[in-house]
């Protein structure tokens, strides 16, 4: 016990002494954690809508002035032709096209339906399912209200089914306030990526400085130097996300519903995770630089498979299986569960124990891979 | 320990793949000893040196250092040497007095002797003016007496030098060597790697390993009348030039 203090020690002074290495620490999580948490969203705004009202009535100038309304839309002046808009597009000056056919007006009144051309920019697939959604909705309100002065005016035509509406109730992010979303799972993050590149690189720095061999030369146990070697990053983890939280609940309002007890908690689980798969690399890696690269070779697969920016339920079958070996999955998940929904102990209850299998597995694993004598 | 031998070595061997780094070397160490292990580059001596100190497995020979095996009981032999790599190893981002500190704690000593020991080497060492220094700002002489001073912190039965005295001015050279004897005088063993030959002079004893085989063994003195040279230096060009390389 007295062997792994003077480790520590030693650590934490190491740490608080390397000026190159403190900003990395605690000022870059700051600066993303603000930088990301505003820049990743799946909102669409702004969009580049061109038209050509070709019918030139007024119901086509009604739909065109709901377009207009929308805080969505960035309505451009009306093209000539279908040509000249789409040469527009072709520059990337116009997302999304709408022709108004000839006929538009009359149609709709005489048939009780009509068609729309519509020509989205699909570059970015993500964006343009979201502008139909936008677009569909406009057209069925509009739509709505022609179909309810139709239903007036002409009682024994068409019953009552265009005046059903679907009110939505948006549970947990009320709002639908991407950030709300979106800063629980950068904290993840950046809990994740701090504490994985920190403890992947001490252990093989020491081998390339020497000063490992100087080590496994002294009687210090394998059991002994491992914690003591991790305990500092796992100290640090939490302190990650403390300050995590508190420029969350400060900055961005993001409520805090469950309990910080089972948050810390889990992370305290979660971090071991963490820093064995770091220790794992750090044995069979002889540099920094190998290190760094392995560890960015995880930390990308993990992030892009955590559901912390594409869900989970949309990937395919056999992605959905990877994701549940990705440790960062069960972070977002908790993170959200509990700052979001207030899930209490009980609810994570899987979480745990997943992520605490998942912790002995690996720490087991580095543990044995770690080699006092080659 | 029977005759008082403290390093006893028969046929050891260490192989990577299909090279022989270390060729079914034999010989003893006495206590108390200065005991020189020579070789050009690349002889197998630092090779050797691991299988002793318990950080690399021999892949076949017997071994035992210090009364202790050196295939089953590693963490025994580490309790009861020192080690100087050459490579200096002591922390360059902590001062001479933390580097005394952690060596020292995770040898086991208590506070009060790591205290103890500090204020001997702070005299022996004249280190008043450095003892907070960070040991990255030290010239390499003075990095290379402190780790040989850590590596003597726990009072080890022997000491394992691997060129410690690369790359420092002859003066320093000097210094180190007095601060050698003065282990020996206290009855440490001392096992030193070199291949400064006028160096080995100071020793009781050498080795002179060529191609991972001891070529040569005995007091310097020997070892020159039996190869007809003026001094040691002569004695390994011999050696050297009558091997065949494997490559």
């Amino acid at each position: 016990m007295k062997t792994i203090g003077y480790l520590i020690q030693k650590e934490f002074k190491q740490i608080f002494r390397n000026k190159g290495m403190l900003p990395i620490i605690f000022i870059l999580p700051i600066v993303q954690l603000l930088i990301l948490s505003n820049a990743a969203t799946y909102e669409v705004k702004d969009i580049k809508f061109g038209y050509i009202d070709v019918d030139r009535s007024s119901t086509s100038r009604a739909l065109i002035e709901k377009f207009r309304s929308s805080a969505y839309f960035n309505l451009l002046a009306p093209y000539s032709s279908y040509k000249v808009a789409y040469a527009g597009m072709l520059q990337g000056k116009v997302n999304v096209i709408m022709e108004i056919p000839n006929n538009f007006e009359r149609q709709l009144v005489n048939q009780e339906k009509t068609s729309l051309g519509l020509t989205v920019d699909a570059i970015d697939g993500a964006a343009a399912g979201v502008e139909t959604a936008y677009i569909q909705q406009i057209v069925q309100e509009f739509n709505q209200g022609i179909a309810l002065e139709t239903s007036v005016s002409n009682k024994n035509r068409s019953g009552f089914a265009g005046l059903i509406t679907i009110i939505p109730s948006y549970w947990y992010n009320s709002t639908l306030d991407y950030k709300t979303f979106m800063v629980p799972g950068i904290l993840v993050l950046l809990v994740t990526m701090i504490t994985l590149f920190l403890s992947g690189m001490n252990i093989v720095r020491e081998k390339e400085i020497g000063t490992l061999e100087q080590i496994n030369v002294t009687p210090i146990k394998k059991s002994q130097f491992i914690i003591g070697k991790l305990f500092p990053f796992w100290i640090i983890g939490l302190g990650l996300l403390t300050i995590g939280l508190v420029l969350a609940k400060l900055i961005f309002d993001i409520p805090l519903l469950g309990s910080l007890g089972t948050l810390y908690f889990y992370t305290a689980i979660y971090i071991l995770v963490v820093l064995g798969i770091g220790l794992f690399i750090s044995n069979f890696t002889e540099t920094q630089q190998q290190a760094m690269f392995i560890a960015w070779f995880f930390m990308v697969i993990f992030i892009l498979m955590s559901g912390l920016f594409t869900p989970i339920e949309s990937m395919p079958q056999w992605a959905q299986v990877i994701t549940t070996f990705n440790p960062i999955r069960y972070f977002v998940e908790v993170v959200r569960m509990v700052m979001l929904k207030g899930a209490g102990f009980s609810d994570i209850l899987p979480q745990i124990w997943k992520t605490l299998a998942y912790a002995v597995l690996v720490n087991g694993l580095a543990v044995l891979s770690y080699k006092k004598v080659n | 320990m029977k005759d008082n031998k403290v390093i006893a070595v028969k046929n050891l061997t260490k192989r990577f793949g299909d090279f022989l780094a270390v060729d079914a070397i034999s010989f003893e160490v006495k206590a108390g000893e200065i005991f020189g292990f020579l070789g050009a580059n690349g002889a197998g001596k630092t090779t050797a040196m691991k299988m002793l100190i318990g950080i690399s497995k021999p892949s076949s020979g017997e071994a035992m250092v210090a009364g202790f095996d050196v295939y089953t009981q590693t963490e025994l032999i580490k309790k009861n040497i020192g080690y100087m790599s050459q490579k200096f190893a002591l922390y360059d981002d902590l001062t001479v007095r933390e580097n005394i500190t952690f060596f020292g704690g995770i040898y086991g000593l208590s506070r009060a002797t790591i205290k103890e020991k500090v204020k001997v080497l702070v005299t022996e060492l004249k280190l008043e003016n450095i003892i907070d220094q960070l040991v990255g700002a030290l010239p390499l002489g003075w990095k290379q007496k402190l780790s040989f001073s850590v590596s003597l912190l726990h009072d080890p039965k022997i000491v394992f030098l691997d060129e410690p005295t690369g790359g420092v001015d002859p003066i320093t050279r000097r210094q180190f060597w007095e601060m050698i004897y003065h282990a020996a005088d206290k009855g440490t063993t001392l096992f030193v790697t070199t291949h400064y030959m006028d160096e080995a002079e100071y020793c009781d004893k050498v080795s002179i390993m060529v191609n991972g085989k001891i070529e040569a063994m005995g007091p310097p003195k020997l070892l020159k009348e039996r190869y007809g040279a003026g001094n040691l230096n002569e004695v390994f060009l011999k050696l050297a030039r009558g091997s065949k390389p494997n490559e």
